[in-house]
């Protein structure tokens, strides 16, 4: 399309100005940064999952030629401090040491326990062969539930518990809400363990400079990351500039304070020389952290009408072997969701975090919304299919309706706004519903082979990361506020600096369309700023679909207060008063007037001239803004895909996928459409591909992009995407948020049309992925009543045997039929 | 130490490396073709895609020694007096790209697919580009990027060529007699 340079910004499908350096390799990523006399860091790590350590000898690797330095955990000592934890959700968390190299002992595989440093990277790694470790084996502690049982052996022996906290909420009488219910529906769901994967292997490099340092890293939180390694080391703040330079990519996974990042800083300050790490694809999966990994007993209470009374979440969530940044915290962003957009009348919901002896978990893509949105949308299905209901009528029955907003949740949020019915109607549309109803019956009636099931997701979740107010609640250590300012340079350029720090989003490009929008400047004029904390003093960093709601309603703000400066200086020039004085399209007129009138761009050189400004008027326009915003963003959608299942094979594929998102309002339609794509790549990914697996002494086993399967472009189908707009009310622009829409509402979405294609074999759940193998076992199982198929703690069962084990519906309130299942 | 001599973007190198080094930590440390990324390490996620001899190879997989006597041809080399190859254009356009990581290694080999075949359908694109992973895009714009790239290369009524930096080295897989790899089912010709 022609975009006309009077053209409004807001809504436009501009390309991105972020592409011209990715597509022609003129690049930054931190393993690209090469200083003159740059040492090379490489790391012993853990082969074991658990052990003591009980001999070290680094005498022979230091003797390599090349060799600078090796040292191990005793050598930093009490400099490398404890990795933070920045989330401790109750007040007797169990927050164990956790140093950046261990000392001790080690608790999972990956661990690092000396590392060598030299001239370069080959040399690093020939000499670590040369180091001589004693690991003393002690038990790896790998199952959350063989975890919590009294004579388990501890991952932290000095806890005495692997129980690391169990945080409670509920809200109205859950107990009634049960005890009255016609039907209950109770399910086991297992989120299986996932590794973000970002392209971009995490990489630091660290420069010194005196008492300096400049510690550049993939990383979304360069901001967070500047205190945290103020904190962890003693290096005072004003001491440390941190740079996140180009981001291949994070998903949460470079939401982190690492023990890299530190380590890294503290060999820079100790050899006085720039100091590189970049990690191997295989030492990235071992060690840094991973996602999800939660077994969620889900209960749900309703009357023959479907109408639900009641849900009960108990959760129990691995936390691997630390308390990473928001490693505990992140289960309980689920707890508010569960409800999802659904009327009732109570909920409990309970979480138990488990430590074991894996890689830690932390945020990945989503970040405990993925995770409620599954169970909640899973169990509704299942809540019809007992009911004899279709699974969309059930929904209808129970959501929220556009005119009941804003809507306080049972879960006790306030959704701003929303249209259910609208993006239903148009997934619905798009899919052709009734159609692939139909089919699925024929299907069925004739006996094919291949099996055709509909699965359905209409979630919400919460965004816009966060109301400090509310994360001070929840005992979060830090705030949610954003911060931009905004640069009127003397010839006309306006430079945007942001808090915010983009890893392929977009927000060059985005926050180019806001600033010209609301200074009436050129696209082309602006020049965004961000990822340096030199450059950018002032952030809370890119995750949890933030960065537009917080960090853009910044840039909105403080072009707000650029436009009053400019707006005082046009009356002085215009000889108005200041009220009688408008503002459009970047000019100031005197109301009711044509000409004269003043542009912003010239009135920017007139305050750097400073030869006439009105009184008490500094010589710039220059503003600045924190935003803080006063509730989440809740963006919403309804997503169908239908799933063939060849019943021979076991083998699920993706026909049609419709996903129709309301994010508010979209900024540009074509970076919204990309991360709708994305998400659900990833959501669907954990539907049917990843999942990190353990053998029984703690070894991942899927360590390499061979064994642990990010789908490539002929495992994922063509996308149907489409939008409702329902503004935010809590923001101005009425963004919502959309980086993890599509991950949070694909997964049950496709999970459900498995288990719908599998309704007549008996099948009521196949534990994910839905592999080949654990369709056919589900299959199996449940059509012969077969014996579920043996599992590991750590690769349990590959089928819905949980579901026929555990999974109970009674019906009548004195659950007089019994359990179906 | 190996002696190699291998022409990079256009450009002649005579060097002198360890036997083991990887092709794609001498373009990357030695020559500072840091363009080219590295993803994985075990030839999995197609990052550090290059062309040589016009072939795609993952340079993560390929030891500098290999390339000696070759010619290879990076993303860096790819534009021509700062125009952009069609297929760099067409990523850009249809919005097939976000974190950038994997796109040197997603046009290298768009680049060596539509050397194969200049009328791909959807199935053989997604076949094509299956040894490159990509983490944000879900890949629907990639495809649609290199159906649009072909289209515009069919159109111009020429074989999609590597372009050397220097411009003046323009090898069709075809013409320069290259072998072939098995076609993609139902796949056409350039």
């Amino acid at each position: 399309m022609t975009i006309a340079p009077e053209d409004r910004q807001l809504g436009l499908p501009r390309l991105r100005k972020e592409d011209a350096r990715l597509i022609t390799g003129q690049t930054n990523w931190t393993d690209n940064i090469q200083q003159v006399g740059t040492l090379h860091v490489a790391f012993l790590r853990s082969p074991v999952a658990h052990a003591r350590i009980s001999g070290l000898d680094v005498s022979a690797a230091q003797e390599q030629p090349g060799v600078i330095s090796v040292l191990t955990g005793a050598d930093f000592g009490e400099e490398q401090g404890s990795l933070p934890c920045a989330w401790p959700v109750t007040e007797d968390m169990v927050l164990p040491e956790h140093p950046p190299m261990a000392v001790e002992e080690v608790r999972f595989v990956g661990e690092a326990v000396a590392c060598v440093v030299a001239r370069d990277p080959y040399t690093a790694v020939d000499a670590l062969e040369m180091i001589d470790v004693d690991f003393e084996p002690l038990p790896a502690v790998l199952d959350m539930e063989a975890a919590l049982t009294e004579d388990a052996d501890l991952v932290h022996t000095a806890a005495g518990t692997n129980k690391a906290f169990v945080w409670p909420m509920s809200n109205g009488d859950v107990d009634a809400a049960f005890d009255g219910a016609e039907v209950v529906v109770t399910r086991r769901y297992r989120q299986q363990r996932l590794i973000p994967a970002a392209m971009e292997p995490r990489s630091v490099v660290c420069s010194p400079d005196g008492d300096t340092f400049t510690l550049w890293s993939a990383t979304q939180i360069p901001h967070i990351l500047r205190v945290m390694l103020a904190m962890t080391t003693g290096i005072p703040e004003q001491k440390i500039r941190v740079v996140a330079p180009d981001v291949g990519g994070g998903f949460g996974s470079k939401l982190q304070v690492t023990a890299e990042e530190v380590l890294t800083l503290l060999l820079a300050k100790r050899l006085n020389k720039p100091v590189k790490w970049t990690e191997t694809r295989s030492e990235g999966f071992q060690t840094t952290h991973h996602g999800r990994d939660q077994i969620q007993d889900v209960s749900i209470a309703a009357d023959a009408d479907g109408r639900v009374r009641g849900l009960k979440v108990d959760l129990m969530a691995d936390m691997g072997a630390y308390m990473m940044l928001v490693t505990p915290g992140v289960p309980l962003l689920g707890a508010f969701m569960y409800p999802g957009i659904y009327k009732m009348d109570a909920y409990a919901f309970s979480c138990t975090g488990v430590f074991t002896t894996k890689t830690p978990t932390d945020a990945y893509r989503g970040a405990g919304r993925p995770e409620a949105t599954y169970a909640i949308e899973r169990i509704m299905s299942e809540l019809a299919h007992e009911l004899g209901m279709d699974p969309m009528e059930l929904r209808r029955r129970n959501w929220i309706n556009h005119d009941e907003f804003p809507y306080t949740s049972i879960g006790g949020l306030t959704y701003d706004s929303g249209n259910y019915e609208a993006a239903t109607a148009r997934a619905m549309e798009l899919f052709g519903y009734d159609a692939l109803r139909a089919e699925q019956r024929a299907r069925r009636e004739r006996g094919d082979t291949v099996q055709l099931g509909l699965g359905i997701s209409t979630y919400t979740e919460m965004c816009g990361l966060a109301p400090s107010r509310m994360l001070g609640g929840l005992s979060y250590g830090a705030g949610g506020w954003e911060h931009a300012s905004v640069r009127m340079l003397p010839t006309g350029g306006v430079e945007v600096v942001t808090g915010t720090t983009p890893h392929g989003q977009g927000h060059v490009t985005a926050w180019s369309q806001i600033a010209a929008d609301y200074l009436g400047v050129p696209f082309d004029d602006v020049q965004v700023l961000h990822g340096d904390t030199q450059v950018s003093p002032q952030g809370m960093d890119t995750y949890g679909s933030r960065s537009l709601v917080v960090g853009g309603t910044a840039v909105v703000e403080a072009c707000g207060r650029v436009v009053e400066k400019a707006r005082k200086l046009a009356a002085h020039m215009l000889e108005a008063a200041e009220g009688d004085v408008e503002f459009s399209n970047g000019r100031f007129r005197v109301r009711g007037t044509q000409e004269p009138s003043a542009g912003i761009q010239e009135l920017a050189l007139a305050a750097f001239t400073a030869h006439d400004l009105p009184e008490e008027m500094e010589a710039s326009l220059n503003a600045e803004a924190t935003f803080d915003p006063e509730n989440f963003s809740y963006p919403h959608g309804t997503h169908l895909c239908a799933v063939e299942v060849d019943t021979a094979t076991g083998r699920a594929s993706i026909r049609s996928y419709v996903a129709v998102d309301d994010v508010g309002t979209a900024v540009n339609p074509l970076l919204v459409e990309g991360q709708v794509h994305g998400g659900l790549a990833q959501g669907i990914a954990q539907a049917m591909f990843e999942e990190a697996v353990h053998d029984a002494e703690g070894n991942l086993v899927t360590s390499t992009m061979a064994d642990y399967l990010v789908p490539s472009a002929v495992d994922l189908p063509e996308f149907t995407t489409d939008r409702t707009e329902t503004p935010a009310v809590t923001n101005p622009m009425g963004a919502k948020g959309v980086g993890e829409a599509g991950t949070i509402a694909s997964t049950p979405a496709v999970v459900n049309a498995v288990v719908d294609a599998l309704r007549p074999f008996g099948v009521d759940d196949v534990r994910m992925p839905c592999t080949p193998e654990r369709i056919w076992r589900a299959m199996a199982q449940a059509g012969a009543g077969g014996d579920t198929a043996p599992g590991t703690p750590t690769s349990l069962a590959a089928s819905s045997e949980e579901s026929t084990a555990a999974g109970t519906t009674q019906t009548g309130e004195t659950g007089g039929e019994g359990a179906t299942q | 130490m190996p002696h190699i001599r291998v022409t990079v973007d256009g450009v002649r190198y005579d060097d002198e490396i360890e036997a083991r080094r990887l092709l794609t930590h001498y373009l990357r440390d030695t020559l500072g073709k840091v363009g080219t990324p590295i993803g994985c390490d075990t030839s999995n996620c197609g990052a550090c895609t290059v062309l040589m001899d016009g072939m795609s190879a993952k340079s993560c997989s390929v030891l500098a020694v290999q390339a000696d006597g070759h010619e290879i041809t990076t993303v860096e080399g790819l534009a021509s007096n700062g125009t952009w190859h069609p297929v760099q254009r067409a990523f850009h356009e249809n919005h097939a790209l976000q974190c950038g990581y994997c796109t040197p290694g997603m046009i290298m080999a768009t680049l060596d697919l539509l050397q194969e075949n200049l009328d791909p359908s959807d199935e053989e694109i997604r076949e094509g580009l299956e040894g490159n992973l990509c983490r944000c895009t879900g890949y629907s714009n990639i495809v649609k990027a290199v159906r649009t790239a072909a289209a515009e290369i069919r159109a111009a009524e020429s074989a999609p060529t590597v372009m050397t930096a220097s411009g003046a080295e323009e090898v069709p897989r075809q013409a320069a007699g290259e072998p072939r790899r098995p076609m993609a089912k139902g796949g056409g010709t350039s």
